[in-house]
């Protein structure tokens, strides 16, 4: 309001309309989605440097990689890694479910409401289907 | 912006041919296409082999990753994912940072980490394959 009035001592030199921004619209779930695959997209940016370390750290000899074995088995790296795994489940989801909509299929509101509820749904039962998995191929929790 | 500058010969498609905020057109559109298809696989292979690398010593650990398959699924996912995460990074900032400068300067430091994160990782993967 300030500005307005400022802007109204002015005359003629109002400030221009804008239009309307983030804050204005309700909170919808494909709206909220496309955030999240952005913010999961620029996760996984950094989160390579972990894939590049542990790659590194397997070339490098026994010593490295038990450094790098201490840190994702320690319960930082475990949480870590579970934001990992959704991260890149949820971008892969996210990134078929924009696929579909480049092909322009799937753009009406009840179904790009169902694909966007899937993409969610999927990721966290993937992410943990993939854990128990994982957790299985180690020969249970330690 | 159509109309800001009246004595603008070209035309609008003049100007929008090949350019664009990062001055490359639908290039970059069509390649994150191109490489999120490819990455649907990839990412797919790539999970099948740290969970299969879990828990292993050391010693299976670099047996398995070097064993040509693997390693040839380990390079692609690494190079297509690069390739990906530089594409959008560069639409994020794109979108986001305006000043020409610090444009320029991260624009410059995502080129920088895309390429020493693929690199290094394509390094460990290939040293692990070729031994020594």
């Amino acid at each position: 309001m300030a500005e307005l009035e400022a802007g109204a001592t002015k005359g003629p030199q109002r400030p221009r309309p804008i239009s309307p921004h983030l804050q204005i619209y309700r909170p919808m779930l494909t709206m909220m989605m496309s955030i999240v695959h952005r913010i999961t997209g620029a996760a996984l940016y950094f989160g390579m440097l972990l894939l590049a370390w542990w790659l590194i750290a397997a070339a490098s000899g026994p010593n490295a990689y038990a450094n790098v074995e201490w840190f994702m088995g320690s319960l930082i790296g475990r949480v870590v890694l579970f934001g990992y795994t959704w991260a890149l489940i949820h971008h892969t989801l996210g990134g078929i479910r924009h696929l579909i909509w480049d092909t322009l299929h799937g753009l009406e509101p009840a179904e790009r409401e169902l694909l966007t509820l899937a993409t969610i749904v999927g990721s966290v039962s993937l992410t943990l289907v993939i854990w128990i998995v994982g957790y299985m191929a180690m020969g249970g929790p330690r | 912006m159509i109309g800001e500058r009246p004595n603008e010969m070209r035309t609008p498609m003049r100007r929008v041919r090949g350019l664009g905020a990062a001055h490359a057109g639908t290039k970059d559109f069509w390649h994150q296409r191109v490489t999120a298809v490819a990455g649907i696989p990839l990412t797919i292979a790539a999970v099948v082999i740290v969970i299969a690398l879990l828990g292993r010593s050391h010693a299976a650990v670099v047996q398995i990753l070097g064993s040509p398959i693997v390693a040839i699924i380990m390079l692609l996912f690494i190079i297509n994912t690069a390739y990906h995460m530089w594409i959008g990074m560069q639409e994020i900032i794109l979108d986001y940072v305006h000043e020409d400068k610090v444009k320029l300067a991260t624009l410059m430091a995502n080129t920088f980490f895309c390429f020493a994160v693929a690199f290094a990782s394509a390094f460990a993967i290939l040293k692990l394959s070729f031994g020594v």
